[in-house]
């Protein structure tokens, strides 16, 4: 019975240990600086959550007693929650629905949009590719679409080898393909032998592994791979034009440059002090943050950010 | 004519021999090329994870500059919900074994429970996260706290620990529990004093090998509303929280080299928590296993 009361005993100070190192340090952080305190519920897209995290932690640098964790539950679990009313900020890398219009209209939730960077989907081939220059929206169809799809590179345009082409995409559940299907496919149906892969740095595997590969993402997945990939110039109906801020930032990067929004609740603006200051924050230094290397965004026009500023102080009433 | 046939037999022998020969090849064969694989998985994580691993990778929270980056709040959320779940689930769990190897008469209906248990240990985690999300943070209104992750994970590996539990109360042999009721014992204090601690042992092993699977679970935590960048640490059960796996995750699914190096010297620390937890359940049955 001895034996049985050690273990016991072993058992009960482990459970004790674990929470006093769970318990310990929770004060930190506390003291100091900055009137502002409450919390922020913050969730949404996985796209958005860089430009978050970064605003997140430079708003509590300033402000430690405010709270605004951020989640990545997808641009759609994100509105899922927001139109419940369980979240004050929604990140979304598209534009809210028609049926979660509805959703937030039924429990009488009353948001506003706004704009916090652009991103440039980029579409790759890898770098040993020497034979694209450029490609057209018709011949991204070609690519891309089930019907009528092109097997060869030589069935795109006349002259290129005739090799077979490997397609990559994002999965189905991320919003890169959601505006791609939107602006290329037009919903049609994506080719059925294209690899599609939730995770983009698999994409980026694969398309750098195989000269006749080609695939799209996030224009901060071809930056932080410039060395493995090349980026082709899309000719929207206006010349070839290649991803870069320049381009991305003033809409020529056509159509493949997408905005990226969070959505306020507007409730949660007026009554919640934190909240107001934290879309000021952010609106402030979005652009910056956003288009840094880390992040691998691009800003907005400064009159862009000037404008909304102006739409949020109208809406918290100041 | 001699009775055996040598060179028939000398033949049969060979071909035995090979064959045994080839049986012990093969298995060899399939031993090193786990151990192979382990070994390159571990070598990679070491080469890119020891570059940011630091006193300060520990304590500091995460951040978007790689060099301040840590994993603070993620361990101790991770630590929290363990000390939610570990309770949670072992009381759970054994209670609901000992009712069925103990208690509960052999009829139809508990071989249908018995038949639902083992297939809850194979449904997805993912589908736990929204039983939990349902239950727990919407219709109990725990929000996504502490307390409400904690439980669906007790929820996620309740299965494996019942049946486990089963396996090691079945173990105890009938003689012992016939003893103990020879000498007048009630039943439950023959399983208080007999069965039970002879069970122990096993019973522990299988808690604490369910309880690293929910070390590592990423799905259930972010369909339940788990977060991703947190600055705090949990104050109490109702706090909000994030998990090692889901920062972990994060880090892997970003375009820069930089996180994915961070990622890898979060898996280290990862590792040494499930190399811990296994070494007590190793710790545990040994100590036992010399008194019986």
């Amino acid at each position: 019975m001895k034996k049985m009361k050690s273990v016991y005993l072993f058992l009960m100070l482990s459970l004790i240990l674990i929470f006093a190192a769970a318990c310990g340090k929770s004060g930190e952080g506390v003291p100091g600086g900055g009137h502002l305190s409450g919390k922020i519920k913050i969730d949404g897209s996985s796209t958005v959550f860089p430009i978050m995290e970064a605003v997140s932690e430079e708003f509590q640098a300033s402000n430690p007693n405010v709270q605004a964790p951020v989640g990545v539950s997808g641009s759609g679990g994100g509105f899922e929650k927001f139109t419940r009313g369980e979240l004050d900020l929604a990140n979304a890398s598209r534009p809210i629905k028609e049926e979660e219009k509805t959703a937030a209209k039924a429990k009488g939730i009353d948001y506003t949009e706004f704009e916090l960077a652009k991103d440039g989907i980029s579409i790759v081939v890898s770098k040993e590719n020497d034979f694209i220059d450029h490609l057209t929206v018709e011949e991204l169809k070609k690519i891309y679409l089930e019907k009528d799809t092109a097997k060869r590179w030589d069935d795109v345009r006349e002259g290129w080898p005739k090799k077979k082409i490997d397609v990559f995409s994002p999965g189905t559940d991320s919003g890169t393909f959601d505006y791609f299907d939107e602006v290329i496919l037009e919903k049609k149906p994506m080719r059925r032998d294209a690899q599609l892969s939730e995770d983009d740095n698999v994409l980026v595997q694969g398309v750098s592994g195989s000269k006749h590969a080609i695939g799209f993402f996030g224009y901060a997945y071809y930056q932080a791979n410039k060395d493995k990939l090349k980026a082709v110039p899309i000719d929207g109906g206006n010349g070839p034009v290649e991803p870069n801020p320049k381009t991305i930032e003033s809409g020529e990067y056509a159509p493949l440059s997408r905005p990226l929004f969070t959505y306020v609740n507007n409730k949660s603006l007026k009554e919640n002090e934190a909240v107001y200051e934290y879309m000021k924050f952010t609106l402030e230094n979005a652009g910056e943050l956003a288009s840094s290397d880390m992040i691998g965004y691009v800003s907005l026009p400064k009159e862009k950010y000037e404008e909304q500023m102006k739409k949020l102080d109208e809406l918290a009433g100041k | 004519m001699s009775l055996i046939n040598k060179e028939i037999v000398h033949k049969r022998l060979i071909k035995r021999m090979t064959a045994n020969r080839f049986a012990k090849f093969g298995f060899i064969l399939a031993t090193s090329f786990s151990l192979m694989v382990l070994g390159v998985l571990i070598y990679r994580i070491l080469v890119e994870g020891l570059h940011y691993l630091s006193f300060e990778f520990i304590t500091n929270f995460a951040s978007r500059i790689p060099e301040r980056a840590g994993i603070w709040a993620a361990l101790l959320g991770t630590l929290w919900i363990m000390a939610v779940t570990a309770p949670v689930s072992f009381i759970l769990g054994v209670g609901t074994a000992i009712y069925l190897e103990e208690y509960a008469k052999k009829n139809a209906f508990t071989k249908f429970i018995q038949i639902n248990i083992a297939n809850l240990a194979g449904v997805p985690s993912i589908v736990f996260g929204l039983l939990g999300l349902t239950i727990f943070v919407r219709l109990a209104g725990l929000g996504s706290s502490v307390l409400a992750g904690g439980l669906t994970m007790s929820l996620l590996i309740l299965p494996v620990i019942v049946v486990a539990s089963q396996e090691a109360i079945r173990t105890v042999p009938r003689e012992i529990r016939e003893a103990s009721f020879g000498m007048g014992a009630t039943k439950w204090q023959t399983i208080r004093r007999i069965v039970f601690p002879a069970a122990l042992p096993g019973i522990l092993t299988g808690t604490i090998l369910a309880l690293s699977r929910a070390v590592g679970e990423t799905a259930p935590l972010l369909v339940l509303g788990a977060l991703a960048y947190v600055a705090f640490v949990p104050e109490n059960l109702f706090s909000q929280f994030t998990v090692l796996p889901i920062q972990l995750y994060n880090w892997t699914s970003r375009p820069q080299e930089e996180f994915h190096m961070l990622a890898a010297s979060g898996i280290i620390i990862l590792m040494v928590i499930l190399l811990i937890m296994n070494s007590i359940a190793v710790f545990i049955r040994n100590k036992f296993h010399k008194r019986s």
